[in-house]
């Protein structure tokens, strides 16, 4: 039995096209992908995003915890600010990439994967079992439903959608006082939500949880609110295009236990001068001798069938990779995709191909993002 | 509500075909494109080529996913529709008329037997 989200019913209302992900019934899109993308691009779009996990970790002890298990340096963050950070087993490999938010001194809340939620916690707990500490561990991820709010005019109307100051985390007099990455607390319609100005489009936006019955609330305050600013509910299938485009990764494509934050080109989240943590010797051991694999973006140069997960890579006539997350961009209008290279192989620029039901197609390896906004 | 012709045959796939003569021309239904949504690309068989009934022989993909598309009757390709190669989006916008994906000159006529009424494609799409 598939899980649904506290907006199921808002779904089906706006008819969306439900499919499974991770455990859940999502809906993939409403009226079309291209059009919910362009929405987002270059207006707003809102997106159910509660199939994603929470975590909280709290006491005296949590930082130190957790700055043991993820890459990044959770020391950095002050009360109402968040990072992006990884998860990694000994060997380096890649159990979740989240955020890591510090509500005030003490009191962490990750944000996960929905299709991570259990190894995650599994691990965590492992982890706490024999990590000295006064923390404790809570998995609150099936409290909590969230949204997204996305685009370049969403500054414009969010303040309108959820009035007022914050009262805990960032103290801020509206939301769109929020700084990228910064989380603050407000009340909306008498219910706590806690809004973060983040997103996994490329475009400026807030995600914002809360509990099913505000979020319910929330969701259709947002569409009433944004329809006049060119907001579209947005699905996964957007979601998926809008992340692939500046090259966000996704766990289970560009991420899995096998490969490191160093090889699937996020290194720059990983603090390897903030002491000991779960993976440690090998990503330095990697920084310092260069990774085997490596992830690249590219662009189809030819007129192409668009490239697809698992498709071969060619370089100099040889076979030597794959694709990992490939689509129609829709803000290009080609195929665009990211795969995993031998690294020493081919550098951006270099013309590569793309293997589409037994033929190659022509390719170009592009600098990340493969979009950005001019 | 998707459009379901009443001078065409259909199979359970979701691809129509129009017969005249001893020519069938074939794509894919109204409700095929309205649940892909968003063609961007579409592979087309090579004239000359025999396709049996049930063969796949050209691909439509959509942003989000490749989908085979498969002959409802057999025959050989006599002609392509170069308009939905240059404009996948046609299959979207017209797909019983100009978003027509190949002809073939029909080997076995009686297998139209087996294929849907408009009646019964309308009771499959609505169950």
């Amino acid at each position: 039995m598939l899980k649904r989200t506290a907006l199921y019913t808002a779904h089906q209302k706006l008819g969306g096209k439900l499919i499974e992900f991770g455990g859940w019934e999502m809906p993939v899109q409403y009226t079309s992908i291209t059009d919910e993308h362009l929405a987002v691009r270059q207006a707003a779009g809102v997106f159910d995003i509660s199939h994603m996990g929470e975590v909280t970790v709290s006491g005296p002890g949590a930082e130190a915890f957790l700055n043991g298990l993820l890459t990044n340096d959770i020391r950095k963050l002050a009360p109402g600010e968040g990072q992006y950070t990884l998860m990694c087993h000994e060997r380096g490999g890649v159990i979740d990439d989240l955020y890591a938010y510090k509500l005030s001194a003490g009191v962490y809340l990750l944000i996960i994967n929905a299709s991570r939620i259990e190894p995650d916690v599994a691990w965590l707990k492992a982890q706490a079992a024999k990590t000295p500490g006064d923390f404790t561990l809570t998995d609150a991820s099936h409290q909590y439903a969230a949204i997204a709010v996305q685009g370049p005019r969403v500054k414009e109307f969010i303040d309108a959608v959820i009035p007022g100051a914050s009262s805990s985390a960032m103290r801020v007099n509206a939301v769109t006082e929020l700084k990228k990455n910064q989380i603050g607390g407000f009340k909306f319609e008498n219910h706590s939500v806690l809004v973060s100005r983040t997103g996994y489009t490329g475009e400026d936006g807030f995600e914002i949880v809360g509990s099913d019955e505000s979020i319910a609330h929330l969701w259709d305050k947002v569409l009433a609110v944004g329809r006049p600013f060119g907001l579209k509910p947005a699905g996964l299938g957007a979601r998926d295009t809008l992340r692939t485009e500046v090259c966000y990764p996704l766990y289970g494509h560009e991420l899995d236990e096998n490969t490191t934050p160093m090889e699937a080109g996020v290194g720059f989240f990983v603090a390897l001068d903030k002491g000991e943590f779960n993976g440690r010797s090998v990503l330095a051991e990697q920084k310092a001798a260069g990774v085997k694999k490596r992830l690249v973006a590219f662009k189809m140069t030819d007129k192409s069938a668009p490239p697809r997960p698992q498709y071969p890579i060619w370089v100099n006539g040889a076979r030597v990779g794959v694709v990992v997350s490939g689509t129609q961009s829709p803000s290009l209008g080609i195929g665009i995709g990211l795969g995993y290279i031998p690294a020493g192989t081919a550098k951006t620029g270099d013309a590569i191909e793309i293997e589409i039901r037994g033929k190659r197609h022509a390719a170009v390896i592009v600098p990340k993002p493969i979009f950005k906004k001019s | 509500m998707s459009t379901v012709p009443s001078d065409l045959k259909y199979a359970k796939s979701h691809e129509w075909v129009r017969v005249g003569g001893e020519a069938g021309t074939v794509g894919i239904t109204d409700h095929a494109q309205h649940e892909l949504t968003d063609i961007v690309f579409v592979e087309l068989p090579a004239v000359g080529r025999t396709v049996k009934a049930g063969e796949a022989c050209a691909v439509v993909e959509s942003v989000k996913t490749a989908s085979d598309i498969y002959s409802p009757v057999s025959g050989e390709i006599i002609e392509v529709n170069p308009a939905v190669a240059d404009n996948p989006a046609l299959v979207n916008t017209e797909p019983h008329t100009g978003g027509w994906l190949f002809k073939l000159k029909l080997s076995a006529p009686a297998e139209l037997g087996a294929l849907l009424s408009p009646a019964d494609y309308e009771k499959q799409i609505a169950g």
